[in-house]
């Protein structure tokens, strides 16, 4: 799987958004896009699968433009996992993460559709929740039905808008290594939004940093990207990097006096 | 990527290797045993365990469920259609109603007379609230799926407000848009669609989220109320009554030519919702998501808002303004077999249909021999059973 974002720009109404984004994933693996609040991340990931529609520049899969692309075909390539979940008319656990079938199911629910729900449940340690109403659940809860959601559209590709916000740090930890197994075990790219510089920089592949005012600022392996002057520069924190198993961890400290 | 070494260097199976020859657990120093295992349950294949079956018995149950609850809806109906039969000048008991009506379908009429009452007098009303019922709660669940809201109802986009402008206009001020006995019929059908129509410009002018369509429908509700209200108070009281009876809605005017019509309406819409069903489900996941699932948000919007607007038309330019039942019938659909839209929006005809009926049937015999509009009685009686339904479950649809 090959996705490509060539010059992208993207702005609403009122204010510019992403400036010459650019960058090239030619391999499965488990990237994290990190970066200070508004900056863009999110909208990046909506234009990649073109979500938000109104952007310049051009979004390619296996070298094809996404614009050329129905939008049920990018959803056969691409899963999305947002940021928030909605819950008004909940459904059960089980039908809510059965939409995420809705392409490759017909009207009807097939035994197959089932059992691949059931799977993705067990693995993320839902089924007992399987009959209950979604919006009965935690918000932790609701997060992991999300990832099962994305889960069960057995897509090459996967992106997840902060899949852990929400949860515990047991959880934390088992999604982040669940994304990192995912990605070399099932040769899926993962492209996670994620704001945890310590869970970015243990367990992705590779991390792209955004910074104001929308633009790439570094893509690379964590042990080379985070920096005490990344950090510095992108966050305005100081703070201390120590390298536990090879991959760098961050000791944040205070904020920089910027005189402002 | 530009440096690929660490990029899935771990120890990736190579494509072509079967899912059962995967290595499990992962060769990956950062991911646990526990996850790896975990991970298993997803890809390895399995024999299908005690749990497993369990787990589907479980999920069939709940389908069946909810084909248990049409069918008592069903049942209801046809048992009140026999009970509105016997009610009229003329003595009929229930029975002898299923008798004259097989006898007319088998083409055997053995008595003309019956026959007469029965087809011709009152089957079209009992017939009238099966097409509204069902077109009306069919157009509720929609509106709500589709906006998101629960408050929404077939009237939020000002369905009612232009209906009643149009029909007040002819009966008051005697101006039509189509001469002839179905004057008041046509103008009431044409005015619904005003408001539907400048809603479905301003989303198209400006992009629109759900609760924007909701305040835009209010806003030229109140402003066809006005004009209304000023004909109302222009006109000559005694002239008022027929407007009164219109506003709440009334079965007693149906006849078969009436029904034909509607029920086409009600009939076409239903299975173009029904078609649609699935896709109202992507579209309560969020509208990102349902986005990144396929389905075009704002073109599917406009689409509902507009079939909606055509079938509540067809219904209330000949019945008036039942109220109630677009709102309610989904909501206790919704407690009784959840929100799946494709079980909901069937589940919700049949139970609207037979909500309608048995209402109609109350207000027929409950002051008799005078009698209570229905939009009146749905009311009456859907207010505190709805209200005690929302007390005594525990689930939350909403």
């Amino acid at each position: 799987m090959e996705y490509e974002v060539r010059n992208l720009d993207f702005g609403y109404r009122t204010h510019h958004v992403l400036t010459d984004i650019n960058l090239k994933f030619d391999k499965p693996g488990l990237v994290c896009i990190i970066g200070p609040n508004g900056v863009g991340k999110s909208t990046l990931v909506k234009c990649m699968n073109r979500v938000n529609k109104g952007y310049t520049g051009e979004v390619l899969i296996d070298g094809v433009d996404i614009k050329t692309m129905t939008s049920k075909d990018i959803s056969m390539k691409v899963a999305f996992v947002p940021a928030g979940t909605q819950d008004i008319f909940a459904m059960t656990v089980m039908d809510t993460v059965l939409i995420g079938r809705h392409n490759i199911q017909g009207w009807r629910t097939t035994r197959k559709d089932l059992e691949t729900v059931r799977r993705a449940l067990e693995m993320l340690s839902l089924e007992d929740l399987a009959m209950r109403n979604f919006n009965e659940l935690s918000a932790g809860q609701h997060q992991r039905v999300a990832l099962a959601r994305g889960l069960v559209q057995e897509t090459p590709c996967i992106i997840l808008d902060e899949p852990t916000s929400n949860l515990d740090v047991k959880h934390q930890v088992f999604v982040a290594e669940l994304l990192r197994a995912l990605a070399v075990m099932e040769n899926k790219l993962v492209i996670m939004i994620c704001h945890d510089l310590n869970i970015a920089a243990r367990y992705s592949h590779e991390i792209v940093v955004m910074k104001e005012p929308g633009i790439i600022y570094k893509v690379g392996k964590p042990i080379d990207v985070i920096t005490e002057d990344l950090v510095r520069d992108v966050y305005g924190i100081n703070c201390e990097i120590t390298v536990v198993d090879g991959s760098p961890h961050v000791i944040l400290k205070e904020t920089v006096d910027d005189g402002e | 990527m530009t440096d690929s070494d660490n990029m899935a260097g771990i120890s990736s199976v190579p494509e072509g290797v079967p899912m059962t020859e995967r290595r499990i657990p992962v060769n990956d120093p950062l991911v646990s045993a526990k996850t790896a295992r975990a991970l298993s349950k997803w890809m390895e294949i399995r024999e299908e365990s005690e749990e497993d079956r369990e787990s589907y018995r479980q999920y069939d149950n709940y389908v069946w469920k909810k084909w248990i609850f049409m069918v008592a809806c069903i049942v209801v109906m046809f048992v009140t259609a026999g009970l509105a039969c016997t009610i009229g000048p003329m003595n009929i008991t229930f029975v002898e109603t299923y008798e004259t009506l097989w006898n007319h379908i088998t083409g055997n009429i053995t008595d003309v007379n019956y026959d007469y009452v029965i087809i011709d007098l009152r089957m079209p009303r009992i017939f009238m609230a099966i097409v509204a019922g069902a077109g009306l709660a069919i157009c509720g669940a929609a509106m709500q799926s589709t906006l998101m809201n629960p408050l929404a109802d077939p009237y939020t986009t000002g369905v009612s407000s232009g209906a009643s402008f149009g029909a007040t206009m002819a009966m008051l001020a005697g101006f039509t848009v189509v001469a002839g006995e179905y004057g008041l019929v046509a103008n009431a059908f044409l005015f619904s669609l005003i408001p539907t129509a400048l809603i479905v410009a301003l989303a198209k002018i400006k992009k629109s989220s759900p609760t924007t369509m909701i305040m835009a429908g209010i806003a030229v509700m109140y402003i066809f109320n006005a004009f209304t209200t000023v004909m109302m108070l222009m006109a000559d009281p005694n002239d008022l009554e027929a407007v009164y009876e219109w506003q709440v809605g009334s079965l007693s005017r149906a006849s078969w030519e009436d029904i034909t019509v509607s029920g086409l309406f009600v009939v076409s819409g239903s299975l173009v919702v029904m078609l649609l069903s699935k896709k109202l489900n992507v579209l309560s996941t969020g509208d990102d998501m349902a986005a990144s699932l396929g389905v075009d948000t704002s073109k599917l919007r406009t689409f509902m808002m507009i079939l909606v607007a055509l079938v509540t038309a067809s219904i209330v330019s000949f019945v008036g303004l039942i109220g109630f039942v677009g709102l309610v019938a989904p909501h206790v659909v919704r407690l009784f077999i959840g929100a799946d839209n494709r079980y909901l929006v069937p589940a919700s005809a049949v139970f609207g249909a037979a909500l309608l009926m048995v209402s109609d049937l109350v207000g027929r015999v409950v002051i008799q021999p005078a009698t209570l509009q229905v939009g009146v009685i749905t009311a009456f009686i859907g207010g505190p059973v709805f209200l005690w339904l929302l007390l005594r479950k525990n689930s939350n649809v909403w």
